[in-house]
């Protein structure tokens, strides 16, 4: 599936019809996050700004051919205002760190959202009716005259055009002195945690004044601080079991039947490290940004600055599979650390088949990798190369020094503003998004549109 | 003129009618919480016809307006005309029946419970079954969840094929892909195995309980304990071993802390479901385990039941097991490394001695008492004193006493000022206890030395103390030993302090009576109202309007009216505003 990918719907901001392609963006429109729900019909971002945008895939036309399973805008909210800590002299962002759907209940739809500090449970839902036929005043809401009320009338529910409403249903609170960076909702359906730098709670979706901490790795004395948690996630089917990852490059499983605060992992995946490439950046680029189990449940995705790594959960020793994302960044490092950009958390994605992985780069490049055949592509979102329905050009970086081909762009030219962080990948059909900073681009695999 | 009658008995009711869609979610509230007053006023064609269907389509509504429609439509049969019309109700209460929030569900359901009684048996198979089934397989997991709620009601009363079919339903449902039906469906499987015939309930529900309690999810799992509770009471106790026991003894041990915790939470209820024969030869080694189990929660919830247990044992040979079985176990737990296990063993140990008498309770519990008294942590010793009553009966407190008296001062002087005022509430319990003489030795310092305590909350427990002890002890006693020193403190530096003696004076005065109150209290609050500080003084008009009642009439005019008059020209506000509720409430103006 790797080599032709198709564009299907261009970004959020052509639909705002922006004259000038590259025309200013505020920090607040930079999107944060990107996550499809269980069946792929819906897509939501969330951005700096703290909004939440959702779109819907239309339903297959027969008129036009082609657009069918385009994204549209659905419905869009805002989740988070910005806020002030008075105790601690803090000001909590707006942006939105995360989004988890949670499996389909009813007619409605539901998502969690968090920033760095309170998460929501928003409702989805259309309306179709609305009441219609008061008593005392006239649909305008002129009051009548009292004296022409001779008998009562019951209001009747008259159909309408389709609105799509999102109300807040819970708000979870106070629970996170750091900064939460996952959410994640347990197979039960009726729990999911959240972990900050420090600590892991887990939280009744029903409940929001009381959470239970099930993993705290916060010192007695914050000077022998030496790791943080950086994602963590529920399996996918067991749910007694949750993995996370941390700033020294390791994997934390942990069985949630064992005890009931998880301070003992259960298993613990750790590569050893190479004592030869040891350097001053090696704890920096090995902290793993975050960490995916595969649909299967049996195996682990994770990020570090560098790889993408594979790991089976029944080999902790080390990882099954090491993918090189940009390698060629390898003697860029002491710059990287300059600007900041060794920082990056990218993020990474598995298929619906569990076969190929996804994550991102800089230069709004992304990166894929099929396991089955070893083959890898790297390819850019941008708007010069995305016209709808376009087949996007695989791209390639030569790495300094190296023999140069036409085409391909030198690490030197390389782009560090542009980086793609957040990927999400449809749960069955080869459906990609990509969220390049203040642009959603989503497409789809050629051969997969030309069927249907 | 009697169309402008008719007007004035319609307009409160068009108002009902139309708030029910007013902006203001308290209207709705409001409107939907008089919603009979509608139905009446309608009367019952309008409502079935008009109403009802309005109110089934009115489920976009916020969770509390749902759930109050949820609760009046289970009142709602008359108004729709009675038991014959009884099924109109259904409609609403269906669709409430699958919205997101459990709440609104589960009242709902309850709801149909309701009136699902209110069915001819007819109207039950041609109504009521078919909501059921329609519920029990629509496409979301809301509805199957609540129809799970509603077999057991409809099941006795239909005929013989639709009980088969609602065994077929139920069964599906116990295998349903989503955690949550399968929940829902363990939790009303001891309802339902009640209403089965009990053959059906030995070929079905055992083998769905059997499935349940294997089920992959922890949640799931740990709620067929519940259910093993209603499934041993039903079953004859010669089919306990082979259909129960099995499943009871692979949750006791479950891998999941979770679901040894229900069993740990459930053990009395199961100790009595299982029987005597039973108990004795697999409960109490399995709650051995459970006592000594690796999770603090498991362990916290074993030694909560630790009292229950021992009294329920057969009483042939209780002591033997306690003293040979329980007690080891007991012994450890008190040096436990988790202080909520501790404090749950506290909170019941005391209870053994009634069971051992009082030879065992000196020679093996005294030790373990003791050892709990001087406890690191704060709760587990004041739940040893808490329970000091249970001994007291059986060896009398002075065996304690020498040990009690560290522990109680030790409580009383704790940094943490929660600790201090859950000590003094026992204060109290313990005065009655230990008797007078005890009191006034060693505890009646602490009292007093607990109103001048830095933090108000132990200041105002400390008088509230001083109440309950005048109450106990009586007005001599308090002439005698605390009102001296409380009218001390009037002279104090501290205006907290000198406030401190009208709060007691307020609280005191009527378990005081009369005499004290006028001879010794009054000449003291009035005399603080000339104090430089208004706190004061306004107290000191708050403290007369409390004592005023108890007071003489003569008293009144002659002492309290000229000092509230003059404190009703103060120069503060609040002290003139006090002064003057006062003059009124005691009617002196």
């Amino acid at each position: 599936m790797l080599s032709p990918i198709q564009v299907l719907c261009s970004d959020i901001t052509t639909l705002s019809l922006e004259p000038e392609p590259f025309a200013s963006y505020t920090e607040a429109d930079i999107i944060s996050t990107v996550e499809f729900n269980h069946t792929g019909e819906l897509l939501a971002t969330g951005d700096k700004g703290g909004r939440v945008v959702i779109f819907q895939r239309e339903p297959e036309s027969k008129i036009e051919p082609f657009s069918q399973g385009e994204y549209n805008v659905y419905s869009t909210f805002q989740s988070h205002e910005p806020e002030f800590d008075y105790l601690k002299s803090l000001e909590i962002e707006e942006k939105i760190n995360k989004i988890r759907w949670l499996p389909q209940q009813n007619a409605a739809h539901f998502l969690l959202s968090t920033n760095d500090k309170t998460i929501k449970l928003w409702k989805v839902s259309e309306r179709d009716k609305r009441p219609e036929g008061y008593n005392l005043k006239d649909e305008e809401g002129h009051i009548k005259d009292i004296s022409t009320v001779t008998s009562l009338q019951v209001p009747v529910l008259m159909p309408m055009d389709l609105m799509v409403e999102v109300s807040p249903r819970r708000v979870f609170a106070n629970a996170h002195t750091y900064h939460v960076n996952s959410i994640s909702v347990n197979s039960d359906y009726e729990t999911y945690m959240s972990a900050d730098d420090l600590r892991i709670n887990l939280w009744h979706l029903d409940i929001t004044d009381r959470s239970f901490n099930i993993v705290d790795i916060k010192p007695t004395n914050m000077e022998d601080l030496t790791e943080v948690i950086t994602a963590a996630e529920f399996h996918p089917h067991h749910c007694n079991l949750f993995v996370y990852s941390s700033s020294k490059g390791t994997l934390r499983l942990c069985d949630m039947r064992e005890a009931a605060l998880c301070d003992k992992h259960s298993k613990l995946f750790e590569e050893p490290e190479d004592p030869s490439a040891r350097s001053f950046f090696s704890e920096i680029i090995s902290s793993v940004s975050d960490v995916k189990f595969s649909h299967s449940g049996r195996y682990l995705l994770t990020r570090d600055y560098l790889t993408a790594k594979v790991w089976d959960l029944n080999m902790e020793s080390k990882p099954l599979e090491t993918y090189q994302v940009h390698d060629y960044l390898r003697s860029k490092l002491c710059s990287l650390y300059e600007n900041d950009c060794i920082f990056d958390k990218f993020e990474c994605a598995w298929n619906g088949s569990d076969s190929v992985i996804m994550t991102g780069a800089y230069n709004n490049f992304f990166r894929m990798f099929d396991r089955n055949t070893k083959r890898d592509v790297t390819l850019e979102a941008s708007r010069e190369s995305s016209k709808p329905r376009a087949v996007l050009k695989p791209r390639r970086v030569c790495a300094a020094g190296g023999k140069r081909r036409k085409d391909d762009i030198s690490v030197d030219s390389l782009d560090f503003t542009k980086k793609i962080l957040h990927t999400a990948w449809h749960p069955t059909e080869n459906i990609i998004a990509i969220a390049a900073t203040n642009n959603l681009y989503i497409f789809q695999d050629k051969l997969n549109s030309e069927m249907h | 003129m009697a169309g402008a009658d008719q007007d004035d008995s319609l307009y409160p009711i068009a108002v009902l009618i139309d708030e029910l869609r007013n902006e203001d979610v308290q209207l709705r509230l409001n409107s939907i919480k008089k919603l009979s007053t509608i139905a009446l006023a309608l009367g019952v064609e309008r409502t079935r016809t008009e109403l009802l269907p309005f109110l089934t389509d009115t489920i976009y509504d916020e969770d509390e307006v749902l759930l109050a429609l949820a609760e009046q439509l289970g009142n709602f049969t008359m108004l729709v005309g009675g038991p014959e019309y009884v099924h109109c109700l259904l409609p609403p209460l269906e669709s409430l029946a699958t919205v997101e929030e459990t709440v609104v569900r589960d009242k709902a359901v309850e709801s149909l419970r309701k009136i699902s009684q209110e069915h001819s048996p007819v109207d039950l198979e041609v109504h009521f079954e078919p909501l059921v089934k329609r519920l029990a397989s629509g496409d979301w997991f809301t509805s199957r969840t609540s129809a799970c709620g509603l077999f057991s009601v409809c099941y006795p009363r239909v005929s013989s094929t639709v009980k088969a079919e609602i065994r077929q339903h139920f069964r599906t449902l116990c295998s349903d892909d989503t955690p949550m039906v399968r929940r829902a469906a363990a939790s009303k499987l001891g309802e339902f195995a009640k209403v089965l015939e009990l053959d059906y309930v030995k070929s079905d529900i055992i083998s769905l309980f059997t499935a349940l309690a294997s089920d992959e999810q922890d949640s799931v799992r740990l709620l067929a304990v519940e259910a093993c509770v209603s499934i041993a009471t039903l079953l004859p106790q010669e089919d306990l071993e082979s259909l129960v026991m099995p499943t009871l003894r692979q949750a006791a041990e479950d891998k999941s802390w979770r679901v040894r915790y229900m069993v740990a939470d459930k053990f009395s209820e199961l100790q009595k479901a299982v029987g005597p024969e039973i108990t004795k030869n697999d409960l109490v080694p399995a709650f051995q385990n459970l006592l000594k189990d690796c999770e603090a929660e498991v362990r916290a919830a074993a030694a909560n039941k630790v009292k229950e247990f021992c009294e329920n044992l057969p009483e042939d040979n209780r002591e033997q097991i306690i003293m040979t079985h329980i007690l080891p176990c007991v012994k450890e737990l008190v040096s436990d490394t988790n202080q909520h296990v501790k404090s749950a063993l506290a909170s019941v140990i005391m209870g053994l001695s009634t069971i051992l008498g009082k030879d065992n309770t000196i020679e093996h519990l005294l030790p373990l008492f003791l050892a709990q008294l001087k406890d690191e942590c704060p709760e587990v010793r004041l739940n040893i004193i808490s329970n000091l009553d249970c001994v007291n009966e059986v060896i009398g407190i002075r065996q304690l006493s020498q040990s009690l008296l560290p522990a109680i001062v030790e409580l009383a002087e704790d940094a943490k000022w929660r600790v201090r005022l859950a000590i003094i509430e026992y204060m109290p319990l313990l005065a009655g206890q230990l008797g007078v003489e005890f009191f006034d030795e060693k505890l009646n310092t602490l009292c007093m030395a607990w109103l001048i305590d830095h933090v108000y909350a132990i200041r105002e427990a400390a008088t509230c103390n001083l109440m309950k002890l005048v109450e106990k002890f009586g007005a001599e006693w308090a002439q005698n030993t605390i009102v001296p020193k409380v009218l001390g403190m009037a002279n104090d530096p501290n205006y907290l302090h000198r406030m401190t003696t009208l709060f007691c004076i307020n609280a005191l005065s009527e378990a005081c009576g009369q005499d004290i109150t006028t001879k010794q209290m009054l000449p003291v609050v009035l005399k603080m109202s000339n104090d430089q500080v208004a706190n004061v003084r306004f107290n000191v008009a708050k403290s007369l309007q409390k004592i005023g009642p108890v007071l003489d009439s003569n008293a009144l005019q002659t002492e309290v009216k000229p000092v509230l008059e003059k404190l009703a020209t103060d120069t503060d506000m609040d002290v003139k505003y006090f002064a003057q509720e006062a003059i009124s409430v005691l009617v002196l103006a």
